[in-house]
């Protein structure tokens, strides 16, 4: 059921520079696309480094719903959902 | 102010610092762990730095410094092709690779080069940019970037203002050529005749060459050269053809490389750092033996210089941005190498000392003060 609860967002530490150095933070939204909107609201640059300008997820960023991957941006959030946004391996 | 060698690498950002550029001094590193492509002083107004980066994770930035590099603000509005259309193959910069300053007589302006191939202007310093729909959404555009990557992908750099005339650009791509605008970057031709390209079938194709670096000189801007896959070149314009100076350098050495470097002020004198494009192209010194060659007559003859480089069993490369010269009355010459050393070479060349070794693999050594 869409929420307009905030939602508990757990971000990685190369992420952490926009976010005055928070392992976890807040934000609104009813889907991914919202959310991320919101928190490029409230955490300027933030989005553009995970989201490219084609809105697709950049090649070593993964976004997690609890334990479900996201696969879309349109993909919606309920109330109590926890999203993680992951750095996957990269490079040496 | 003492002169800086600002040292972009694949894990952070170095700086070398030298008063009458006797003793360097090593401070960093900046950015530890983002992936630097190219850091360039403002020459209109010297306090402004910009820098590209990306980190293995994250996508392309450009940072901006307003104090020196003392402190760094990230670009509000990164370069970012516009959104593509339903029929269209969607594009996104990967990594910003290429910085230039604007023309003297546009303040704040900016160029950007990316990979995969675009070009995109910046009005406000380096805090916003847009794309340059001029030559991104040319007609022509999927043939003369048509994604042929090299390592680090499809290359636009070696952007290049005519000081005499701010709508007269030069670009280059690896792999696509080298194009020319006339019109502040609305329109674009090919300028590639006379440029070999061996890994076509047709020698005289107009476009799909591999210049690796091109130069302007400032004080001549009609005389080009040209660091290419094929060959070292010259052109000077109104010409349209280039010639393959580097067929002068010795059979053994070759014309291969990646940086080409102009003397501040004179136009005839260029230096080069030959590389191994044999056989199955090693990209290193040549035997291991390090050098830098040096033309005083615009190409009609090479010297060598590797006095104070090592002698053997030295196997790096320099890349196209990490050679540079500064603007002394006998200028100093720099390159910083893919296992991390920095070179100095004092009197245009003649006296190689290292300033700096075991930082990150080197992309970019830039002068500044």
């Amino acid at each position: 059921m869409p929420t307009e609860a905030p939602t508990v967002v757990r971000v990685p530490s190369p992420l952490r520079s926009y976010t005055a150095g928070a392992a976890q933070v807040r934000a609104h939204g009813t889907t991914i696309a919202a959310l991320l909107a919101d928190l490029e609201r409230r955490h300027a640059g933030m989005r553009f480094r995970i989201i490219d300008e084609q809105d697709r997820i950049r090649p070593h960023i993964r976004i997690f719903i609890n334990h479900a991957e996201v696969t879309t941006l349109q993909q919606p959030l309920a109330a109590g959902d926890e999203v993680h946004l992951i750095c996957a391996l990269s490079g040496g | 102010m003492a002169d800086t060698l600002w040292i972009g690498t694949r894990k952070g950002v170095f700086t070398l610092r030298a008063a009458a550029r006797r003793r360097w001094t090593l401070a960093g590193p900046q950015f530890l762990g983002h992936i630097v492509h190219h850091i360039v002083q403002d020459p209109r107004e010297p306090r402004r730095l910009l820098m590209a980066a990306k980190t293995g994770h994250l996508g392309p930035t450009v940072y901006v410094s307003g104090n020196r590099g003392r402190s760094w603000t990230e670009a509000a509005a990164p370069p970012a092709f516009r959104k593509a259309g339903e029929s269209e193959k969607p594009r996104a910069v990967e990594r910003v690779f290429w910085l230039t300053p604007g023309h003297a007589s546009e303040p704040g302006a900016w160029y950007a080069g990316t990979s995969p191939a675009g070009l995109f202007r910046s009005e406000d310093h380096g805090a916003h940019w847009a794309p340059v729909a001029g030559f991104n959404d040319h007609a022509m555009y999927a043939r003369w970037a048509a994604g042929f990557r090299t390592p680090d992908g499809e290359l636009l750099h070696s952007i290049r203002v005519d000081p005499r005339d701010p709508r007269h650009l030069y670009l280059a791509i690896s792999i696509g050529g080298v194009f020319e605008s006339t019109d502040g970057g609305a329109d674009w031709a090919p300028l590639n005749a006379g440029v070999a390209a061996d890994f076509m079938p047709d020698p005289e194709a107009p476009y799909g060459h591999d210049p690796h670096c091109l130069v302007l000189h400032p004080l001549q801007p009609d005389r080009l050269y040209q660091q290419n896959h094929c060959g070292c070149y010259r052109l000077d314009r109104p010409g349209q053809r280039w010639t393959r100076i580097g067929e002068r350098m010795p059979k053994k050495i070759g014309d291969i490389g990646f940086p080409i470097v102009v003397h501040p002020r004179d136009p005839d004198t260029v230096w080069v750092f030959p590389m191994d494009g044999s056989k199955v192209w090693p990209r290193t010194s040549i035997g291991g033996k390090p050098a830098v060659y040096r033309s005083a007559n615009a190409g009609r003859s090479w010297q060598r210089l590797d006095r104070g480089l090592p002698r053997t069993q030295a196997w790096f490369t320099v890349l196209r941005q990490a050679m540079c010269a500064d603007d002394a009355r006998q200028p100093g010459l720099y390159f910083g190498t893919t296992q991390g050393e920095v070179w100095a070479g004092a009197r245009e060349g003649e006296a190689w000392r290292c300033i700096a070794r075991h930082l990150p693999e080197i992309y970019s050594v830039t002068h500044a003060y």
